[in-house]
């Protein structure tokens, strides 16, 4: 089966230095992987890489065209609009029209017509998660999508997590957290810390660090 | 061995340092025969009299602020196209440089206009023009300035700058459409009749090459200073983080 | 590309989104100049043209900050640029909405305002014109400077810097087509040069805007 994305000797920098490098990975459909490392590793930047919003340092990104469904710490809502109004403007821009069954999804549908601002942070974060749903895209990129979900919540999530990889999509995650979601592998990032020499004497002449 | 070769960064630092002191001693030595002949050497004009020598300054300084910015595009150009970090800080080096020629020009230019048409400013077109395109440096080395990161400073200040030329440009029509003006032709125009005598012409060849080479003295010689600063820059993230 | 429009239109439109501002603030600006110059209308009549489009200009800046800011706070403008319509149309239809919201209410306030401010009967039909066509320029323009300074954290005094001189041979042909106008000379040329510089940025600086952008967020 051809994976749905696979990154090969990967490198990613943040600020011009580099925090990532020697990364291979590979998800085929209907596979879940959980990023995990300390804070500061490079798992925001290492999503932000593989979704195309910067450029890799070094190595090779395949993934399918339009495949990327990426959801970032924000969600990307305006407090002004309603719940359905904000996930309706996603599923226009997506060519979808989901908008109603992601709500429900998500247990959202009794809260439609609230504004976003008027949402718990919990809601919010809900409302941010059936984004992906309206998006129609295979491929999940996740920045720590349990935060702020009560247990409930969280089960609420695995459940459609599971879901959308049994319709043959893919999920990569990086979280903290118990996922609830024991099929999912698990690829830990502290091996792939680029490896920085100290600053010696000679240095100073050589191109741009 | 192509040209490129010296958008390596240690090339160029090894060839800018056997260059500079030519160059640098070569703009100082033309600088002053341009302006000792110019100043002390030429006879009074019969109409403006002894304010013609402002020329020897005005107008090379006039020629430079315009060429600094032309450089400036090119060079952010080799930088989008190909990203070659001394070209990207070339053009950092060369724009304080350039805005400083269009201040000399400014002021020259107040300084001859005085005893001339009676007024330190008029809204001349070629004036007006010079002062939009002050204007336009101070926007450039702002975003240089305010941007931290400084591929994405390199990056933003190049679209920036190939912006501004296609709007520098449309300013300098503009400007001519809005008001005729009072402004001499072109100094060196090659209509006849038009022309600068020849003992006025000489010097101020001497003193456009002069200033040109002094433009290059300092370019180089900024665009050095940032190569240093930059790899200081890369170091000090290296050593916070190992 | 129509979605995004419908949205930052809503926006706008819904409590805090700031409509009418940039218009109340075109308002201020012509009643302030003849407080300060005087009320002899001749003295107004001259400078009118001048400074309705000074004053269209300054309206039009004040609300470029918001343009790409807000998405960019609140994430939305990550997930536009992995979303499938291009960050050109994205830049596009920013434009559109910002020239919807401000510049198309600054044509329709032009002719009151151009009364306040004396200006001759017969330049007000080319006050409307130049606006209506010379605007969609100032917001293509204003859009590329707010997408170079998206990524700042004080952006706004920049973006001014930024983008005003930018304004300049809007500017110029704005008011030459409505000061011509205005003294019963022929106005056609200034008037198809501004047609000309919208024409430019309106197709042209989207694409600047979405490589700004994209440089932005890496």
């Amino acid at each position: 089966m051809t994976p749905l994305l696979a990154a090969r000797g990967l490198a990613c920098a943040r600020g011009g230095v580099l925090v990532l490098e020697g990364l291979d990975l590979e998800l085929a459909p209907g596979a879940a992987l959980a990023l995990r490392g300390p804070n500061g590793v490079g798992k925001t930047t290492l999503l932000r890489t593989l979704a195309g919003l910067q450029p890799p340092a070094a190595g090779t990104i395949l993934a399918a065209p339009e495949a990327v469904a990426y959801a970032a710490h924000a969600d990307g809502l305006k407090a002004t609009l309603t719940a359905a109004e904000n996930l309706g403007f996603w599923a226009a821009v997506h060519g979808t029209d989901a908008a109603g069954a992601a709500l429900a999804a998500l247990d959202l549908a009794a809260l439609a017509d609230r504004p976003a601002g008027n949402l718990s942070a919990g809601q919010k974060r809900r409302l941010g998660l059936a984004r992906l749903l309206v998006t129609g895209r295979p491929l999940w990129l996740l920045d720590e999508p349990t935060v702020s979900l009560d247990a409930a919540a969280v089960a609420r999530f695995a459940e459609v997590l599971r879901g959308h990889l049994a319709r043959g999509g893919a999920a990569l995650i990086a979280t903290h957290a118990d996922l609830a979601l024991p099929e999912a592998g698990v690829l830990e990032l502290a091996p792939f810390r680029a490896r920085l020499r100290p600053v010696t004497r000679g240095d100073f002449d050589a191109a741009f660090g | 061995m192509s040209l490129w070769e010296y958008a390596n960064p240690k090339k160029f630092m090894e060839t800018s340092a056997r260059l500079l002191p030519w160059v640098a001693g070569l703009a100082a030595a033309g600088l002053a025969v341009a302006l000792v002949w110019g100043f002390f050497l030429t006879p009074d004009d019969f109409r403006q009299g002894a304010t013609v020598r402002i020329v020897f300054v005005h107008v090379p300084a006039a020629m430079m602020a315009i060429n600094a910015w032309v450089m400036m595009l090119v060079a952010s150009l080799i930088w989008l196209v190909r990203r070659h970090h001394v070209s990207a800080l070339a053009a950092k080096a060369a724009a304080p440089v350039g805005m400083v020629f269009t201040l000399v020009a400014l002021v020259t230019g107040a300084v001859w206009g005085q005893p001339m048409w009676g007024t330190w400013w008029a809204w001349d077109p070629r004036l007006t023009s010079f002062l939009i395109l002050f204007l336009f440096y101070l926007g450039y080395i702002a975003l240089w300035e305010a941007v931290e990161d400084p591929d994405m400073a390199a990056d933003l200040t190049g679209v920036l700058c190939l912006v501004g030329s296609v709007f520098a440009l449309l300013s300098r029509y503009a400007v001519n459409f809005w008001n005729q003006g009072l402004h001499q032709g072109a100094s060196l125009s090659v209509a006849p009749g038009e022309r600068m005598d020849i003992v006025y012409r000489l010097p101020l060849y001497v003193a456009m090459a002069a200033f040109a080479l002094l433009f290059l003295a300092l370019v180089l010689a900024r665009t050095r200073t940032e190569i240093r600063a930059r790899r200081l820059k890369a170091l000090i993230a290296r050593e916070r983080l190992a | 590309m129509r979605a995004l429009l419908l949205r930052d239109l809503r926006l706008a439109l819904r409590s805090g989104g700031g409509f009418g501002l940039s218009l109340a603030f075109f308002l201020i600006v012509a009643v302030l100049v003849p407080l300060g110059v005087g009320p002899e209308g001749a003295t107004l009549a001259r400078i009118a043209p001048g400074i309705l489009w000074v004053g269209a200009l300054l309206s039009c800046l004040l609300s470029l900050d918001r343009i790409f800011a807000l998405d960019r706070e609140d994430g939305s403008l990550e997930l536009l640029a992995t979303a499938p319509i291009p960050l050109e149309a994205v830049a596009a239809a920013k434009a559109a909405a910002h020239w919807l919201t401000t510049g198309l209410p600054l044509v329709a306030a032009a002719p009151l305002v151009g009364v306040l401010l004396n200006l001759p009967g017969q330049g007000t039909g080319w006050l409307v014109a130049s606006l209506a066509l010379g605007t969609p320029a100032l917001s293509a323009i204003g859009t590329f400077g707010a997408a170079l300074t998206v990524g700042l954290k004080r952006g706004g005094l920049l973006l001014s810097l930024l983008v005003l001189p930018l304004y300049i041979p809007t500017l110029v042909f704005g008011a030459e087509a409505v000061a011509r106008g205005a003294a019963g000379l022929p106005a056609a040329t200034p008037l198809l040069l501004l047609a000309g510089i919208t024409a430019g940025a309106v197709a042209l600086l989207p694409f600047a805007t979405a490589a700004a952008i994209r440089v932005n967020l890496r």
